[in-house]
């Protein structure tokens, strides 16, 4: 009898033999996995480097087991650039949080959209900032409660939540810019439908790609995992709708 | 023989990078070091190097940690507000031990300054200018076939200890042209960098590697202690082997003048016309702000010499003169306030220095 391989933990995850750094109910681990798996189905593992950010995706440095950089906070787009050129045949991606990519990275973010940098950016919508304690992110939601919005957030006074996946697919050189989520199997399953395309256009020489996860963090939003699951689709997706924003094969 | 040509000392740091076999160049437009990265835009591509413009001194400053936590040698060049503006990644360099190369062509300041030349940045350089605890190799070359050569010299010092290494230049330094021969100089063997990232199915051990500038979280150090042993090791060797500098005439002076840069040249000639004059003057020019020769300053002040610090800012240099001596000399200063004109354009001239250098032995 010939044995086929149908499901199994994925190659690339480095054994986490110290305990688990994620707090229990945290989505990020499961892009993680998505990511693992992708890049194991395309055969990419030997050739991928990843570029995290300080905050909760800086964990993945000890997770996903590829060569990977972590650098200052919001400046992978610019380190993955590097790379890129570099190594043009390789597959370079980032993986940020959203205070990460839209606030304090906004400066290379801008400048590898602008000179449409051949690179994946996945970035993590948890609403918040995670790693300092739950300060209001640009995507935190209109009257959202976080520490730096204890009365909820006021949009007359804050601004409004931010809509990355939307406002990158403006720019000419995005090849693919896409907004899913991890909450529930079939949503996972197209999380990494999106990353593998994201991944494809990239090495097709396409133009920039972008994957942006909505993600529980139900540590600062002071929710059980159950309920942070159902604000998933109560709050966030109200505010940022799962979708294609564009998707293009060829830039002229 | 290298090629010679007459070049600017901005052109002679891109052909001395050059030669060092740098593969990827990062900078952002700014006065007065613009000519460096217009020399690597142009002839990179050409070459099948990697040029990138960046949008900004952020981008730069980044992009060369990436590059660099590929191996490759890579470097950015830019002035003193772009140079303040990297300082943050600077010292994430530091720790995360990545060698590569940064240039200062040194403008006016504090803010946004003269776009002209000035010498103001010596303690940021000197003192690592970033947060925490560390130190850059910092190379001030005074003409352009310095530029060339100390360029080079910072590539293979930068691997050699994997630490940022700095050229501070100014804009005169920078600007001006000089016959330079260009000439490709071979400074030793180097250890691999099998720590580097390329995709982990080009190691040799298939293990992935990591680059990262915590130190201790992912088991580069056993902890933040040995981090900092390790670094104030690095620190220590950089220290007792990279001090480099020119005694010129300083053996029996009795007045040594202490400079580096644009101002050692007008010092040197200062110390030509002092010689003339019959006092024993002399030149102590720094060819690395750190190392600091502060062993071979006490050794002079204990001698019974008295000094001379001639640079271009309000008194930066000077302070590491005073600790040098400790209180055994006397310290005299010409600084940005003695320049010739009121003017961004005002310069330190052998004249001022002079008179200087003769109301100091009179005394
Ligand atoms: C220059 C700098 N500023 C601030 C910080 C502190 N800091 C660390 S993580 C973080 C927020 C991360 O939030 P986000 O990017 O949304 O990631 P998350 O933790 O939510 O995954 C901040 C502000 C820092 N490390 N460096
Ligand atoms: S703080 Fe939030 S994002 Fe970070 S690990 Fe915990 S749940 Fe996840
Ligand atoms: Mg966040």
């Amino acid at each position: 009898m010939t044995r086929e391989r149908i499901v199994a933990k994925p190659r690339l995850l480095v054994p986490q033999t110290a305990g688990f750094v994620y707090c229990p109910g945290c989505h990020e681990p499961l892009v993680a996995k998505a990511i693992a798996e992708v890049l194991d189905e395309l055969e990419m593992g030997d050739s991928a480097v990843g570029v995290f950010d300080i905050g909760c995706s800086s964990f993945l440095l000890g997770i996903l087991d590829i060569d990977s950089v972590l650098g200052p906070h919001g400046r992978p787009p610019d380190m993955a650039t590097a790379i890129k050129h570099i190594y043009p045949n390789n597959v370079v991606f980032t993986v940020q949080g959203d205070g990460g990519l839209l606030s304090i990275g906004a400066d290379p973010l801008m400048g590898a959209l602008a000179r449409a940098e051949k690179i994946t950016i996945i970035m993590i919508n948890n609403a918040v900032y995670g790693t300092t304690g739950g300060q209001m992110a640009p995507t935190s939601l209109a009257g959202q409660k976080t520490t730096t919005t204890p009365g909820g957030r006021d949009v007359s006074k804050h601004g409004f939540p931010v809509h990355a996946a939307e406002m990158i697919a403006t720019f000419k050189g995005t090849a693919y810019s896409v907004r899913c989520a991890v909450n529930n199997p079939y949503n996972y399953g197209q999380t990494r439908e999106c990353l593998k395309t994201a991944f494809a256009k990239q090495m097709r020489g396409v133009g920039l790609s972008f994957v942006e996860v909505l993600s529980a963090c139900p540590s600062n939003w002071h929710l059980s995992p159950a309920d942070a699951l159902r604000w998933i689709e109560e709050g966030l997706m109200l505010e940022f709708p799962l979708g294609e924003f564009k998707n293009v094969d060829k830039i002229e | 023989m290298g090629e010679r040509m007459f070049i600017e000392g901005n052109v002679a740091v891109a052909y001395g990078a050059s030669v060092a076999g740098c593969q990827a160049f990062f900078g952002y437009p700014i006065t007065p070091q613009n000519e460096i990265t217009e020399w690597f835009a142009r002839e990179f591509p050409k070459m099948g190097r990697v040029f990138v413009q960046t949008q900004s001194e952020l981008g730069s400053i980044n992009m060369l940690y990436g590059a660099a936590a590929t191996g490759v040698r890579a470097m950015t060049s830019s002035s003193s507000p772009g140079w303040s503006l990297m300082q943050e990644t600077v010292s994430d360099l530091a720790n995360a031990e990545l060698p590569c190369v940064i240039v200062n062509v040194q403008r006016g300041g504090p803010g946004g300054g003269p776009i002209r030349h000035a010498q103001q940045d010596y303690f940021q350089c000197t003192r690592g200018g970033g947060h925490g605890d560390y130190r850059n190799i910092v190379l001030v070359p005074a003409s352009s076939q310095e530029c060339c050569d100390l360029t080079q010299l910072a590539f293979y010092l930068a691997d050699k200890y994997r630490n940022p290494v700095i050229v501070m230049s100014d804009a005169i330094v920078g600007r001006l042209r000089e016959t330079v021969e260009v000439e490709k100089i071979e400074f030793g063997s180097l250890p691999g960098k099998d720590w580097a990232v390329s995709g982990k199915g080009k190691h040799r051990d298939g293990e992935r590697r990591v680059v990262e500038h915590s130190g201790d979280l992912f088991g580069r150090y056993s902890s933040y202690h040995s981090l900092l042993q390790s670094l104030d090791e690095k620190i220590k060797r950089m220290q007792e082997a990279e001090l480099r500098y020119e005694d010129y005439k300083a053996e029996d002076a009795s007045l040594i003048l202490v400079a580096y840069g644009y101002t050692a040249r007008v010092a040197k000639e200062a110390v030509n016309l002092a010689r003339s004059a019959g006092i024993k003057a002399g030149l102590l020019r720094l060819i690395t702000a750190w190392p600091f020769p502060y062993e071979v300053i006490r050794q002079k002040a204990c001698l019974g010499s008295n000094f001379l610090v001639v640079e271009d800012s309000l008194g930066q240099l000077v302070e590491d003169v005073r600790i040098a001596v400790e209180g055994n000399s006397d310290i005299g200063m010409v600084n940005i306030l003695d320049r010739h004109m009121l003017t961004d354009g005002g310069m330190i001239l052998p004249d001022r220095v002079l008179a200087k250098i003769e109301e100091m032995s009179r005394a």
